[in-house]
């Protein structure tokens, strides 16, 4: 197998580990989003072991990478692909850490019935794993386009945190006892929102990818 | 070094500097076209690279900017170059744009003679003749290739017995000691170890404080390590030239890409 050949198998490689590591996220926001409605402390608690893996996932891709920069020093594109990879396993890990912190939330918190729905934090929760999956698949498919339209979903995101922010101000405000559990669905609310943001540092490497050029939206 | 002692002293008023201005430039050996319309402007005291397959056409054009290919039979120049503001395939002593437009080649080429006279040929060939000031020059010159604590002490011994990295340098100093506005380097390190190499490359970044520097290389590291702005020839066309780190990162053509990342050539 020729060198050239043998480069492009490993960055085969570091994407199907990208998308494994990307996969292994979802999972756990999904399971942050279940333990929270189900008031289910145990798997809250799990979250936080699956985070190790995803810890390990970024060490490993970390390591290739600098692997392949020495081994094959690649510019242009090649090069592009791997820096972005690196840049991009620092945001993935933090989706790994914030439903990790859900987790433990939800683990820590007082079995008190809760204070209102929990209809817009789900769908946070399910915009977070949209945003997700759609970030890295828009690197792994090389499409700006698909990228655009995560970096665009974020506007969503921030608008169901802002409605959130403001039915717990108001029920604080209504009677201050709701305080305890109204901090704690606001730090979820926070965790989803930042989830977002890091999908669309996701998002803008695909751009930079694809075009050379990175621009902070 | 091609520097003849008929020099025609009508041309001391010429004002190169170190800005290379070319267009539409094309060069033919016999019926083979080997450049096809170049344009290109080289900034003053920059490092200019130039990469590109076998072939494609880039140490006949950097043999352009000198004239050496005045020396080839059948070879045929069309198209505009200038050094500053002459015209240097106009009416000039081609003696004087060389002293202007050094250049340096692949393998070390030292005279036959000590390290002192490689270095003083030059000046005397242009009438310097005090010991004095050839002293100067001699110094000034081995000072400029990082290599006078090296060599002060062996002036007078054979430029030949030092070793092809040293041989590579003293040809550089060589080049300096008539004060060269630019110079060429065609491969100027392909023949030395990764230590030579480093040094050489060191000296460019030095020498390119007050000197404009280009280099055709196949070492793409290198070109991306030393060079302000990268050209990539193809089939005796510059498909691209752009700064640096915009080829290396991100060229605009896919042919560049192509062949900086190993897909072919």
């Amino acid at each position: 197998m020729s060198v050239r050949k043998l480069f492009e198998r490993e960055l085969e490689d570091l994407k199907d580990q990208l998308v494994e590591m990307c996969r292994l996220t979802e999972t756990m926001i999904s399971m942050a989003i279940t333990a929270l409605v189900n008031r289910d402390r145990e798997l809250g608690f799990s979250i936080a072991e699956m985070d190790k893996k995803v810890d390990e996932y970024e060490m490993q891709i970390e390591k290739q990478c600098m692997r392949i920069l020495i081994k094959q020093q690649p510019v242009a594109r090649d090069f592009r692909h791997v820096s972005t990879a690196l840049k991009m396993i620092t945001d993935i890990e933090r989706f790994g850490d914030q439903a990790s912190d859900i987790g433990e939330l939800v683990y820590s918190m007082p079995g008190d019935k809760y204070i209102k729905k929990l209809n817009h934090t789900t769908e946070m929760g399910n915009l977070a794993i949209k945003m997700v999956r759609e970030s890295v698949r828009s690197f792994i498919q090389s499409d700006i386009a698909l990228a655009d339209e995560v970096i665009a979903l974020d506007d969503k995101m921030d608008e169901l945190f802002d409605t959130i922010k403001n039915e717990l101000v108001e029920l604080i405000k209504k009677d201050s006892s709701n305080g305890d559990q109204a901090i704690t669905l606001m730090m979820v609310a926070k965790y989803l929102e930042r989830i977002g943001d890091h999908a669309v540092n996701v998002a803008e490497w695909t751009k930079y990818n694809e075009t050379g050029v990175h621009k902070k939206i | 070094m091609l520097i003849r002692k008929n020099r025609n002293p009508q041309n001391n008023e010429l004002s190169f500097n170190g800005h290379i201005s070319v267009s539409n430039a094309s060069l033919w050996y016999e019926d083979f076209q080997a450049l096809k319309n170049i344009s290109i402007e080289i900034p003053e005291n920059q490092i200019t690279a130039f990469i590109g397959p076998s072939g494609c056409g880039k140490s006949t054009f950097l043999k352009c900017l000198n004239r050496m290919n005045d020396l080839v039979d059948n070879c045929r120049v069309e198209g505009s170059f200038k050094i500053g503001d002459v015209d240097i395939y106009g009416k000039i002593d081609v003696n004087e744009l060389r002293k202007n437009v050094g250049m340096v080649f692949q393998k070390p080429n030292p005279f036959p003679m000590s390290v002192y006279d490689n270095i003083a040929y030059g000046p005397r060939t242009f009438g310097i003749t005090k010991r004095q000031e050839l002293d100067e020059i001699v110094e000034s010159s081995l000072r400029q290739a990082a290599m006078w604590d090296d060599l002060k002490d062996r002036l007078f011994e054979s430029a030949l017995g030092l070793s092809g990295g040293q041989q590579q340098r003293l040809c550089i100093a060589r080049a300096l000691a008539v004060k060269p506005k630019i110079i060429l380097m065609d491969e100027p390190t392909s023949a030395l170890d990764p230590i030579s190499t480093g040094k050489i490359e060191e000296l460019c970044e030095e020498l390119k404080k007050d000197t404009t520097i280009v280099i055709v290389t196949h070492n793409m590291q290198q070109a991306s390590r030393i060079s302000d702005k990268t050209g990539f020839f193809l089939l005796g066309e510059l498909v691209e030239y752009d700064n640096t780190d915009n080829i290396f990162t991100s060229p605009n053509d896919e042919r560049t890409e192509r062949y900086i990342t190993g897909r072919f050539g």
